[in-house]
């Protein structure tokens, strides 16, 4: 578990150096939703959580992950791409002209993306329906969805909840990216939706609300998710837009850094503070 | 979206600010005088730039979060109790997302309500297809009772606003994200709802365009010229109501036509221009659009020429349509 935590720390930091990277080089993008989200997503591709193979990415026992708050795809990629399911160049061409590593995922073009997603608050109900799926089929694999927390504002994601309880979808787990922002403001200011781990109780679903900076944490939720019967479980991930840069962040005057791409005089900065893991 | 390089599309002509720009300078300056209006976002008025409106306007200034459906139904109740309502977001969640809640409690009822649709087109670049409004004229052309306009520049937005705004009962406005040519001038942007302006003349053919197609048309229609083709050019703002006199017209004394839209092929400027001239006058009539198809990520003067929205290829469509008439 040590030599897995430590392998998986530094697989984070390699991660975040990628959206980091590949953004800068786009010139546009969205790092710090990214930069969130990037212990959660390093867990599942790379702690044993995703089965998946990235050789034959439409095997039809595989998990899924599916990424609705699809502006945070560059962390997608990164994973993606480490993992083996393109070149990891490719990353470098993002968001350029004919490059199937679109701004948002587009999983017509790109192997390993299961969802297309960027009109926000729709991942949830796709899961559901693989997840119904599995059950039809008889398989054992599980689907994991991440929303950010201002996409929960989006009903149809409420609509869902209630769906998913009523089929107690245990071989469901939604990861919710809290990391207090979206794009214009703070999530409680723009619309408060505390508690999220509290209404998910109440539509019938398993809730935890962990560190979702801290891998350790990480680990073991995932690892209850997977323990739970009968309901959906429901991951509050308690997180920093922007973790792994916020001294840069702060000294930048912008915490929410949403939908920014660092300027490339700030990337050598920005890939020292991941480096040393502030 | 927010951060997405910004600038503005390659141009010979000189580049005025995007008309989403424009529609959020002229929302702020007409909401001065005009206490009945109110905006109500989506979590995106730094993208739209209702956001102008806000900060002068907190009291009139409704953010509802990111929930497109929810958003159309706070803008019909605010209408239904006499405001005159203006919501924008992205030209693609606000009609797709949000499509029954338009249909239902806003077109049904008939109410004051505006619905601004942002970052219209292939041409906000990098963010790629799931931002791109491209089905969104045809959607809001469904939409019965609707005013549906598509403006070219920086000044005839403004123009547009203010028509927008002084119109009784919904109506759905496009811009758009780059900064765009400028076409108009502060007085010669004349805006009338369903009245077409005729920015050149031509007797071999005409060329119909709305939005950044207009520029488009424009350069295609100098290029002609050189090459002995006399092509008019109309910018025809309002899709709905079209304006069925000035498309007579070109029809009889140009006999052919081309029509270019950023859109998809089905259910736009085109598909309108078609049933009226082949109800009133048929001619030739030849297509620059987008097709059935999404498109993709990339820079937007790339993404135009890559899927054909250029003044080439609206030079090729005018040849081919003049030929079809002589044929
Ligand atoms: C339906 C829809 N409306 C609006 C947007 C524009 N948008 C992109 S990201 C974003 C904020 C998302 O906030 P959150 O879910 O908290 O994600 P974070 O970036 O904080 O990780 C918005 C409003 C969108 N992509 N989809
Ligand atoms: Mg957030």
């Amino acid at each position: 578990m040590a030599n897995n935590l430590d392998a998986l720390l530094a697989r984070a930091k390699s991660i975040r150096e990628d959206i980091v990277r590949m953004t800068t080089e786009a010139g546009s993008g969205h790092p710090s939703s990214s930069l969130s989200a990037t212990e959660v997503v390093t867990a599942l591709y790379f702690g044993g959580f995703l089965r998946h193979d990235s050789k034959n990415p439409h095997w039809p026992d595989r998990d899924r992950f599916i990424l609705s708050k699809g502006h945070a795809a560059p962390v997608l990629y990164a994973a993606l791409a480490q993992s083996g399911y393109f070149p990891h160049d490719e990353i470098m061409t993002l968001r350029k002209t004919g490059s199937p590593v679109e701004g948002h995922p587009n999983m017509k073009r790109l192997p390993g993306v299961e969802a297309s997603t960027g009109s926000l608050g729709q991942g949830l109900s796709i899961g559901i329906g693989h997840a119904l799926a599995a059950r039809v089929d008889r398989k054992d694999y599980h689907t994991y969805v991440m929303t950010g927390d201002g996409e929960l504002d989006e009903g149809q994601n409420w609509e869902a909840a209630a769906a998913a309880a009523k089929f107690g979808l245990d071989n469901l787990t939604l990861i919710v990216d809290r990391n207090h922002f979206q794009q214009t403001g703070p999530a409680e200011e723009v619309l408060n939706m505390d508690p999220i781990d509290g209404k998910f109780t109440a539509f019938g679903w398993k809730t935890q609300v962990i560190n979702g900076n801290d891998m350790r944490e990480v680990l073991t939720a995932l690892d209850r998710a997977n323990a739970v019967k009968g309901m959906p479980t429901c991951i509050v991930s308690l997180t920093h837009k922007g973790q792994g840069i916020l001294n840069l962040l702060r000294k930048l005057g912008d915490t929410n850094f949403h939908g920014k791409p660092l300027p490339l005089k700030y990337l050598d900065e920005a890939l020292a503070e991941i480096a040393a893991g502030v | 979206m927010a951060g997405a390089s910004s600038g503005g599309l390659q141009t010979k002509r000189e580049l005025g600010k995007a008309t989403r720009d424009a529609f959020g300078r002229a929302l702020e300056a007409i909401g001065e005088n005009h206490p009945e209006i109110v905006v109500v976002d989506g979590d995106v008025s730094n993208s739209t730039r209702t956001e102008w409106f806000g900060k002068k306007h907190p009291d009139r200034f409704f953010n509802v979060g990111i929930a497109e459906s929810n958003l159309v139904g706070v803008a019909a109740g605010l209408a239904a109790s006499g405001k005159t309502s203006v919501i924008a977001s992205f030209a693609a969640f606000i009609t797709c997302n949000a499509y029954d809640q338009l249909r239902m409690s806003v077109a049904y009822p008939g109410l004051n309500v505006k619905v601004v649709g942002s970052h219209a087109g292939i041409s906000i670049g990098e963010d790629g297809a799931s931002q791109m409004g491209v089905e969104d004229v045809s959607l809001a052309c469904s939409l019965p009772g609707f005013v549906v306009m598509v403006p070219a520049d920086e000044e005839s937005t403004k123009a547009a606003t203010k028509a927008m705004l002084e119109h009784q009962g919904p109506v759905y406005l496009r811009v758009g994200r780059p900064d765009v040519p400028k076409i108009y001038t502060v007085s010669s942007a004349s805006f009338q709802i369903g009245k077409a302006n005729k920015l050149r003349d031509g007797s071999d053919l005409t060329i119909v365009a709305n939005g950044i197609m207009v520029s488009l048309a424009l350069d295609a229609a100098e290029a002609l010229e050189s090459q002995g083709i006399k092509a008019r050019v109309l910018d025809m703002h309002t899709v709905k109501p079209i304006d069925r006199d000035a498309l007579l017209a070109a029809a009889r004394e140009t006999g052919a036509l081309v029509v270019a839209e950023e859109h998809l092929a089905h259910g736009g400027l085109g598909s309108s221009v078609a049933y009226t001239v082949a109800e009133l006058h048929p001619v030739p009539i030849r297509y620059v659009n987008l097709l059935d198809q999404f498109a993709e990520s990339g820079a937007p003067d790339e993404l135009l020429e890559k899927f054909g929205l250029t003044a080439g290829k609206i030079g090729e469509a005018a040849k081919a349509a003049v030929a079809a008439k002589k044929g």
